[in-house]
C-alpha cells in the first residue's frame, strides 16, 4: 500500500483529481466528505505512513485505523474515482482492524511481550480467507450473464485494441479468443477460491492466480490490484510458507526469528474485546454477504441503471460510454442555453458523470446553484444525454423532459431514466 | 480434483474456440500502421504542404500591397487571404507535435478578433506576436479585420494604407501578420517531413501516447469545439441563451463564413473516411477501422452512420446564408437546426466510436465500472 500512495503521488494524481478540479462528485450520505485544496496532500502522507506502520507492525492498532480512516476518507472525496479494488482495501483494512496481525513478527510483538504470541486465533485467518472468498466468487456470479458469456462483451471491444502486445496482440483479434478469455474470466473467479481453499489443487492454484493477475495487469490499466491480489492469495497457504518467507526476509534484514517463536497462543486482552471483536467480524460478513445482491430490490437492468452496482464485485463487466448535453433554461425569460461542462468538470469526471446517473443528477444539481448565483432565479435543468452498453448503440439516456432541479437525492429507484429496451440476462 | 479441474478448464476453453459464431473482426489482423501511414502521407503532409504554399503567396500578396496599395492589388490579396483560410481549414484539426508547441490554431484562428489591441499594437508599433496574450490580434481573423473591416468601402479601406498618417505602420502590421503565418505554416510542415512523420507512424501501438488515440482525441475535440461550437453553436447562442452575430469566423469579409465551414466540414469528413487530398483516391481510415472491428448499429455499421450524418449537417448548412452573421440575425433557428445537425454526430464519435475503438479520453487507472 505504501507503493500504492506513492504511485498515486507520482504520477500526479493528487493534483489531478483532487486539487484541480472545482467539484466533487459526493456519495450519497457522505457529501460533507471533501477534498482539503492543499491540505489533501497531507491526507495521503498520513495513509501512506500509517500504511507504513501498519507494515512494520508498529502501534499497530492505531495504524490500521488511522490508515482505515485516512484511505476511505480519500476513497469519499470524489466518487469519480470508485474501483473496486479501492473498495476492496477499504473492507480489508476495517476488517484488519479488529485482528490480531501484530501478534507476531512486529514491532509491537518485540517489544511487549505479553502481545507477543506465535498462534493466533484460527477465525482472524479465516476471516481474510472468506473476504477473499467473496471477492472472487461474487465477481464470479456477476460474469455469468448473458453479455459476458455468449457476446463477450466487453472483451471483445476492450480486446482487439491492445494490438501491439507482444505475442499476444495478434490472438486478440480473433473472435474466439474473446470468448476463451470470457469463459476462463468466469470459471476462474467461481473456481478459485475453491481451489485455493483445498490443500491439494492450493499451488496449481496459486500458480493460476499469479498468471490470471498478471495477465490482467497486462491488458488493462487496472495499477496495483494484481500483486494485492497475488499476495493476498498467499493467506491461504499454511504457516510453513510463511515461515519460510519470514525466514528469508529475517537472513536479508539480519532480524532473529526465533525471537517471536515462542509457541504461545494468542489471547486477546480481555475477554469482552475477543466477543466483541468476533460479533463484529461476523456482522461485517452479513453484510458483505448481502450487499451485493441489493440491486434485486429495483426494477430494470442493472448494467443500465447501475442501482445497486457499486461496492457489489462486479469488476470489469461493462464498457459505457456517454454523452450529457445539459441545457438550462429561465422559466422567466424562456432563455435557454447550453453547458460547456469542461468549465465545471475535468475530463475524467466528464467521461464517469455522462454515463452514471447519480452523477447525473449531482452535477445537475451543482449547476443550479451555480446559475443561480449568476442570477437565474429559478433555473430549469435538462439533460440531453446518450449512452451506449457493451458495444450496443447508444440511445437516450435521461427523459429530456424532466428537469432534473426538481429530482431529489435519494436511494430509490430512477423514474427519471428511460428503459433500455434491451435485456441482459443473469445474475 | 487437480486433474478435473485443470481438465474442465481445458475443454471450456477447447469448447468456446470451436462455438464463435459469425460475428467479431475477421480473422485477418487490420494493420492500424496503414491508417496512421495514410494520414500521414496522403492527408496531412499534402494538407500543410498547400497550406504552406497558400501562406507563401498570401505573403508576397501582402508585400506587394504594401509597396503599392492599389485597389487592384487589395483585391489580389484578399483572395489570396481566401485561399489561405480555405487551406488552414485542412490542417487546423491537426493540433499536434510541432504545432501544438507552437499553440498553431490559436495563434492563426481565433475569433472575434481584438481590434482594440490591433489598433493599439498599430498605433505603437511595440508588439511582439509571439506572446500568447497577443494570440487574438494575429491570424486570419485579424487580417480580416485589417482587410475588410476598417472602413465601409474600399475607399475608406484603402485609405488607411494610403493616405492616413501611420499608413506605414499598417504596412508593417499587415506584413508581419502574414509573414507569422507563412514561418508558422513551414516550421510545422518541415517539422512533419523532417522527422516527425516517422515518429507518428512508428507509434502504432495502443494505449493513450499512441498516435492513434492521440489523433482520434484531437480529432474529436476540434470537431466538438471548434467546428460544432466555434463556427456555428457559438454565433447561434447555443451557449449563452442570445445569439452572438459578431462571434461568426470571418466577420469583416460579409459572405466568407460558410465556405469556411462547408471547407471545414468537408476536411473533416474526408479525414473520417481516409479521402485523399485532393484526390479521389482513399486509404485505410477511422471508418475502415470501423467496418473491421464490425460494430453494428441498427442494420447500419457506424461508419456509414457517421459519414451519412455528415452529409446531413452539410443539406442542413446549405439553408444557411454565405453570411452566417447575417443569418443569425435574420433567421436563427437555420443556424440552430445545422447546430443539430452536427451535434448528432458528436454522439456518434465521442460515444459510439470511442467505445468501439476502446479509446480513452483521459489516462486514469478504471476497470470499466
Amino acid at each position: 500500500m505504501v507503493i500504492s500512495m506513492v504511485r498515486f503521488a507520482a504520477n500526479g494524481w493528487i493534483e489531478k483529481l483532487y486539487v484541480e478540479p472545482d467539484f466533487f462528485f459526493s456519495y450519497y450520505g457522505f457529501e460533507w466528505i471533501q477534498p482539503l485544496g492543499e491540505w489533501t496532500r497531507v491526507i495521503f502522507l498520513i495513509c501512506g505512513i500509517s500504511a507504513l506502520l501498519v507494515s512494520f507492525g508498529f502501534k499497530y492498532r492505531i495504524s490500521i485505523i488511522v490508515f482505515f480512516l485516512s484511505f476511505t476518507y480519500i476513497e469519499l472525496m470524489d466518487k469519480s474515482t470508485y474501483l473496486n479494488h479501492y473498495y476492496f482495501i477499504s473492507v480489508l483494512s476495517f476488517l484488519m482492524i479488529f485482528l490480531p496481525a501484530h501478534a507476531y513478527y512486529s514491532i509491537d510483538a518485540w517489544k511487549n511481550k505479553t502481545l507477543r504470541a506465535q498462534q493466533i486465533p484460527k477465525w482472524s485467518i479465516d476471516a481474510i480467507k472468506f473476504l477473499l472468498f467473496i471477492v472472487y466468487f461474487y465477481a464470479g456470479l456477476a460474469k455469468l450473464n448473458s453479455d459476458w458469456l455468449f457476446e463477450a462483451m466487453p472483451l471483445q471491444i476492450w480486446l482487439p485494441s491492445k494490438y501491439s502486445i507482444p505475442l499476444l496482440g495478434d490472438l486478440l483479434q480473433q473472435a474466439w479468443a474473446h470468448y476463451a478469455f470470457a469463459w476462463a474470466g468466469a470459471i476462474y473467479d467461481l473456481a478459485i477460491p475453491f481451489l485455493l481453499l483445498i490443500k491439494r489443487t492450493r499451488i496449481v492454484a496459486f500458480i493460476l492466480v499469479v498468471i490470471f493477475h498478471v495477465l490482467t495487469r497486462v491488458l488493462f490499466p487496472i495499477g496495483m490490484f494484481p500483486y494485492i491480489m497475488i499476495v493476498s492469495a498467499l493467506i491461504f497457504f499454511d504457516s510453513g510458507l510463511h515461515n519460510r518467507i519470514l525466514e528469508y526476509i529475517s537472513k536479508w534484514l539480519k532480524i532473529s526469528k526465533s525471537f517471536f517463536d515462542n509457541g504461545i497462543n494468542y489471547s486477546f486482552p480481555q475477554p469482552w474485546i475477543q466477543k466483541a471483536s468476533v460479533s463484529i467480524v461476523a456482522l461485517f460478513f452479513m453484510i458483505q454477504l448481502l450487499v451485493p445482491f441489493r440491486h434485486m430490490l429495483y426494477p430494470g437492468e442493472l448494467f443500465w441503471t447501475e442501482e445497486g452496482y457499486r461496492f457489489s464485485w462486479r469488476v470489469m463487466l461493462m464498457e459505457k460510454a456517454g454523452y450529457a448535453h445539459f441545457k438550462v433554461v429561465d422559466p422567466e425569460n424562456g432563455q435557454r442555453f447550453y453547458v460547456d461542462n469542461t468549465l465545471f468538470l475535468t475530463r475524467f469526471q466528464e467521461k464517469q458523470m455522462s454515463t452514471q446517473p447519480d452523477f447525473i443528477l449531482e452535477y445537475a444539481h451543482i449547476l443550479e446553484g451555480y446559475y443561480q448565483q449568476q442570477g437565474i432565479k429559478d433555473p430549469e435543468i435538462y439533460v440531453d444525454s446518450y449512452v451506449a452498453l457493451n458495444g450496443r448503440q447508444s440511445r437516450r439516456y435521461v427523459n429530456p423532459e424532466v428537469d432534473l432541479t426538481k429530482i431529489r437525492f435519494s436511494l430509490k429507484h430512477r423514474t427519471w431514466l428511460l428503459p433500455f429496451d434491451d435485456e441482459i440476462k443473469g445474475l | 480434483m487437480k486433474k478435473s479441474a485443470f481438465v474442465l478448464l481445458v475443454s471450456f476453453t477447447l469448447w468456446s474456440c470451436t462455438s464463435d459464431g459469425p460475428s467479431g473482426p475477421d480473422a485477418d489482423d487490420f494493420d492500424r500502421e496503414a491508417i496512421l501511414i495514410n494520414w500521414a502521407d496522403h492527408i496531412i503532409i499534402p494538407s500543410f504542404t498547400s497550406f504552406a504554399e497558400s501562406s507563401a503567396q498570401l505573403q508576397s500578396d501582402a508585400f506587394t500591397f504594401a509597396e503599392s496599395p492599389t485597389l487592384q492589388n487589395l483585391e489580389t490579396l484578399r483572395n489570396s487571404w481566401q485561399s489561405a483560410y480555405l487551406a488552414f481549414q485542412h490542417v487546423s484539426m491537426f493540433e499536434m507535435g510541432k504545432a501544438m508547441g507552437l499553440r498553431f490554431r490559436d495563434n492563426l484562428n481565433i475569433y472575434p478578433t481584438d481590434t482594440g489591441e490591433i489598433n493599439e499594437n498599430i498605433q505603437e508599433g511595440n508588439y511582439n506576436l509571439e506572446l500568447p496574450s497577443q494570440s487574438n490580434s494575429q491570424g486570419f481573423p485579424a487580417l480580416d479585420y485589417l482587410l475588410n473591416g476598417l472602413g465601409e468601402n474600399d475607399t475608406e479601406i484603402l485609405a488607411f494604407y494610403t493616405t492616413s498618417d501611420n499608413s506605414d505602420a499598417y504596412h508593417t502590421y499587415l506584413a508581419d501578420l502574414t509573414s507569422r503565418i507563412h514561418s508558422l505554416s513551414n516550421e510545422v510542415l518541415t517539422d512533419w517531413t523532417s522527422g516527425y512523420r516517422d515518429e507518428f507512424v512508428s507509434n502504432s501501438g495502443n494505449g493513450a501516447n499512441s498516435s492513434l488515440d492521440m489523433m482520434v482525441n484531437d480529432y474529436i475535440y476540434y470537431y466538438e469545439k471548434h467546428l460544432r461550437a466555434g463556427k456555428i453553436g457559438i454565433p447561434a447562442g447555443v451557449f449563452s441563451g442570445s445569439p452572438l452575430s459578431s462571434h461568426v469566423e470571418a466577420l469583416y469579409s460579409k459572405g466568407f463564413s460558410k465556405a469556411l465551414f462547408n471547407e471545414a466540414l468537408d476536411a473533416s469528413q474526408n479525414f473520417f473516411n481516409g479521402t485523399h487530398f485532393e484526390s479521389d483516391g482513399s486509404g485505410e481510415s477511422l471508418g475502415s477501422y470501423l467496418d473491421f472491428l464490425n460494430t453494428m448499429k441498427e442494420g447500419a455499421d457506424l461508419a456509414t452512420l457517421i459519414d451519412n450524418q455528415f452529409d446531413a449537417a452539410r443539406e442542413k448548412a446549405e439553408l444557411l446564408n454565405d453570411d452566417f452573421s447575417a443569418q443569425v440575425e435574420s433567421d436563427n433557428s437555420l443556424m440552430l437546426s445545422t447546430y443539430d445537425e452536427l451535434q448528432r454526430n458528436v454522439v456518434n464519435l465521442k460515444v459510439d466510436m470511442l467505445q468501439a475503438l476502446n479509446i480513452n479520453v483521459d489516462y486514469v487507472d478504471a476497470d470499466g465500472d
